[in-house]
């Protein structure tokens, strides 16, 4: 059977350079793991090329695909080894198909290797780091570094979705769990990524020198504050403690990123604009977790009981008698938690 | 499974699936859940069975009657299987790029079926839940539900510890000291209508 051998050699041999490339490219996209090598935290462009090799292959796929049909609709019209044509078109298909789902399976497993660089820690440096994060540096001459890790942030944006939930917890009303959980995730998640977004949007406006994931890392352990302060006032109820808390611990890390921030932006403008603007945010935030927190979920509660229990009995804002041996003037402060409650309540 | 079917012999022969092996395997990883030594029968022949059977268990025991309100049980029962499973796919993840040489499946099945004791806290909640209310009734919760936290911690951390590098060991096992406390959030806090 030479004669249908010869032309199917020789469409086997066309299409042979094209699988050769292929090969070529799958290389290139092994290329994927050692183009990490490259990536420094202070270039994002590592997304680009992750980006333009998927768009490469890509391309090169769907042209081997349109040249191999091309090559066999000429066979074909040409009625030549019918059965070998036929044979090799189902194999070329399979043999596409694998490929493509090999190269997706890759791709993938490959994004995941694009974040491996970024949860390289030690204990030691996440401990060093988030007691850094609650001091602030007075050297604003020259940029100060950020570690551009994302373990540190992700695990405190979950610490304080914990303790949120650790503050909801009552003994005698019936909670709904998810709701409240996908509250406190959807609260936490989109102060730090929305925020982070937002700030670093500013930055670009202000020509200030930091990347996102300067950003995320920077937002994210300014974060440990809010869990220190979240954590201590939703187990002592007492309100000029959480103000205390607030000027001081939220202040302090609120102070940290400013500086860092203003060490890498030029210009009293554009200074003043970025970190006053994350300065209210940050305070903002937590204001908003001690207090319409409460509401948000005390609205839940109302519209799963009905009105029948009046909301003031659900804050959690008298002091427990267990203090009493504290001495504490504890009837004035009830009488400005409630009038604290009620102002937040008519507004 | 990690095992798979058995030979059928004559395509015509109706071989029953060996669903006593089956059976007999998930509860062999029952018993090293609560009596965790390091071994690694969890790691070695993982499944998912045995997960998905707690975690159903769970969801159907933290739902609520549809008699209090208009909004049934339904979408409890599909929040406590994401938070489950999405707890257990972040931690995985979160292993796996510190470093650690784990397979995916087996974490999730580690994690899956460290869930045993806090689904045990559950059972024991829901009957002392039939008592009467009172502080007395929910600290013997509290005691229970912290025990079976514990019981679960120290279960997951027999087995993964030793996947992860030496020196990282407490950054992986702190996204699942909170996946757990969030569960134990869960039962301690259910009050049934």
């Amino acid at each position: 059977m030479a004669t249908p051998a010869a032309p199917a050699g020789g469409a086997r041999n066309g299409a042979g350079p094209e699988w050769g490339g292929f090969e070529e490219n799958i290389q290139g996209g092994g290329s994927a793991v050692i183009d990490m090598e490259n990536m420094d935290d202070t270039s994002g462009s590592s997304f680009e090329d992750m980006g333009e090799l998927h768009q490469r292959l890509r391309e090169e796929e769907v042209d081997a695909d349109a040249a191999a049909a091309e090559e066999e609709d000429g066979e074909f019209l040409g009625m030549k080894g019918f059965k070998g044509q036929l044979s090799r078109q189902v194999a070329d298909q399979m043999w596409q198909a694998g490929k493509r789902q090999a190269s997706r399976a890759f791709s993938l497993y490959a994004n995941i290797d694009i974040l491996r660089p970024y949860f390289d820690v030690e204990p030691a440096q996440v401990r060093s780091r988030l007691l850094e994060s609650m001091i602030p540096i007075k050297m604003v001459n020259f940029p100060q570094k950020i570690a551009g890790e994302l373990y540190g942030p992700l695990m405190l944006v979950f610490t304080l979705v914990a303790i949120l939930l650790h503050g909801m917890k009552t003994s005698d009303t019936i909670i709904r769990e998810g709701t409240l959980m996908g509250t406190a995730i959807g609260t936490c998640f989109g102060y730090w990524l929305g925020v982070s977004s937002f700030i670093y949007f500013l930055a670009y406006l202000c020509n200030a020198q930091i990347t996102m994931l300067q950003m995320l890392a920077l937002l994210g352990y300014g974060l440990f504050g809010h869990c220190i302060v979240l954590f201590i006032t939703y187990n002592i109820h007492l309100h000029a403690l959480f103000y205390l808390f607030w000027l001081l611990v939220g202040g302090l890390s609120t102070l940290r990123m400013v500086a860092v921030l203003v060490s890498r932006t030029v210009g009293p403008t554009q200074r003043l604009l970025l970190c006053g603007t994350l300065a209210t945010l940050h305070m903002l935030f937590l204001l908003y977790l001690h207090f319409a927190y409460h509401k948000v979920v005390e609205g839940i509660l109302d519209t799963l009981e009905g009105p029948n229990i009046p909301p003031m009995q659900r804050v959690p804002r008298d002091i427990p008698a267990v203090f009493p041996a504290a001495r504490l003037p504890t009837a004035a402060l009830n009488a400005t938690a409630k009038a604290v409650a009620v102002t937040l309540q008519s507004h | 499974m990690a095992e798979a079917v058995e030979s059928p012999g004559d395509p015509g022969t109706a071989t029953p699936r060996p669903l006593m092996r089956d059976l007999k395997a998930v509860g062999k990883k029952f018993m090293h859940v609560l009596y965790p030594r390091k071994s690694n029968t969890l790691l070695r022949d993982w499944d998912l069975w045995g997960p998905l059977i707690l975690c159903v268990t769970l969801a159907l025991m933290l739902q609520r009657g549809s008699v209090d309100s208009e909004k049934d049980g339904g979408p409890q029962f599909a929040e406590v299987f994401v938070i489950v499973w999405f707890g257990a796919v972040t931690i995985t993840l979160n292993s796996k790029l510190l470093g650690g040489n784990i397979s995916f499946f087996q974490s999730l099945c580690v994690l899956g079926y460290c869930i045993l004791p806090l689904t045990v806290a559950m059972l024991v909640c829901r009957l002392v839940l039939l008592a009467e209310p009172g502080p007395i009734n929910f600290m013997v919760r509290l005691f229970v539900v912290i025990v079976m936290f514990a019981w679960s911690i120290v279960a997951s951390t027999a087995f993964l510890a030793d996947s992860q590098p030496p020196n990282r060991k407490a950054l992986a096992v702190y996204p699942v000291f909170l996946f757990y406390f969030v569960i134990s959030w869960m039962i301690l806090t259910f009050t049934p209508q």
